[in-house]
């Protein structure tokens, strides 16, 4: 089994675009972390073949679903980036694409952040959504579809 | 869609974030192995502790970094991350003994890696005083089998923790330097060392 470092420096940038796509520039960093902090504890348990990738997004899909029903906090607007705490720019925060994104409807954002950001194949993102594989390339489909016509009507 | 990969700041970000998942797993007691890297007079040395304590000292060049990293993932466990906080004092201690401000160690170790009469040679080490150089026979003795030269040298050989575990003051009896696993130059290197 590959040390765990080398899954961080593999993955971790993968998993902070999704989480950056999924929770948003406020929540980003914290999903982050607890999605590594969690996949830590499991990781031992791993499947040697396992695609460790969609393990990594499945579990940040949980660790933001949580952060969204425990707090309040949602995804803001993009102006309401605080600066408090945050030492480097999230170079998301204020790019009109991510921007487009998190206003798609739940399950097109999460299938086109888990898909073309976070690798996943439709299978495994119908396996994390719910659902046939069918339908999250077509949710994945039309994401892409609105994020164009949002982005041309900005 | 490569709009959707804006890079920024983002390795300076991912360096943050990784600081703060090596200080939550040590919070939570997570890691199996917590490493470093720190700079030495013989090259750069990577520094690895369990819970219990320093466990693998190895020089750049005596093997890769990631075959390192991989043994450990193998032989002690999975959950092997970058924690430089775990390996202070031992990179204090080291650094004094560099400076020639150390003759001993202090820092607590984990033997884990070095088994039955390997273990009990690698324990013997560190009677062999600072400055000073024993030869293989007299650490066979040492470690309770005066006739087992030949595997006091592999246990040398494969110690797991030089420096900190003097195998570089094992010398052949007529008094030539013999081999070492971070190469003859170290060996004369940390001998030196010693002599001031």
């Amino acid at each position: 089994m590959a040390p765990f470092e080398q899954v961080v420096a593999r993955h971790g940038a993968t998993v902070l675009r999704v989480c950056r796509a999924v929770v948003g520039p406020v929540d980003a960093e914290d999903a982050w972390s607890e999605t590594f902090l969690a996949a830590l504890r499991a990781y031992p348990e791993l499947d040697e073949g396992a695609n460790t990738e969609a393990w990594l997004v499945t579990i940040a899909h949980r660790k933001a679903i949580d952060l969204y029903r425990a707090g309040t906090r949602r995804a803001v607007p993009t102006d309401e980036v605080p600066e408090h705490g945050v030492l480097d720019r999230d170079p998301t925060a204020h790019d009109p694409v991510y921007a487009a994104l998190r206003t798609l409807p739940d399950k097109q954002r999460l299938a086109v952040a888990y898909h073309h950001l976070g690798g996943l194949s439709h299978r495994e993102v119908a396996q994390i959504l719910g659902g046939t594989e069918a339908a999250a390339r077509r949710a994945s489909a039309d994401g892409v579809k609105n994020l164009r016509t949002r982005l041309e009507a900005s | 869609m490569s709009e959707l990969f804006p890079d920024g700041d983002e390795a300076r970000t991912l360096a943050r974030l990784h600081e703060r998942l090596a200080r939550a797993a040590d919070r939570d007691a997570l890691l199996d192995v917590g490493y470093r890297l720190v700079d030495s007079p013989v090259g750069p040395l990577l520094l690895a502790a369990t819970e219990a304590g320093l466990v693998r000292v190895a020089f750049d060049g005596e093997v890769r970094e990631d075959e390192v990293l991989q043994e450990l993932a193998e032989q002690v466990g999975a959950r092997v991350l970058a924690a430089p906080r775990r390996l202070d004092r031992a990179a204090a201690e080291l650094e004094e003994y560099f400076a020639g401000r150390r003759r001993r160690f202090d820092v607590a170790l984990d033997l884990r890696l070095a088994r039955g009469f390997r273990r009990a040679v690698v324990e013997h080490l560190a009677d062999i005083g600072y400055g000073r150089t024993a030869s293989y026979s007299e650490v066979a003795s040492l470690a309770g089998s005066p006739r087992a030269v030949r595997a006091v040298g592999t246990a040398c050989a494969l110690n797991p923790l030089p420096v900190v575990l003097p195998c570089h003051r094992v010398v052949r009896a007529d008094g030539s330097l013999g081999q070492y696993a971070g190469g003859p130059e170290r060996k004369r290197a940390l001998l030196d060392l010693e002599q001031h």
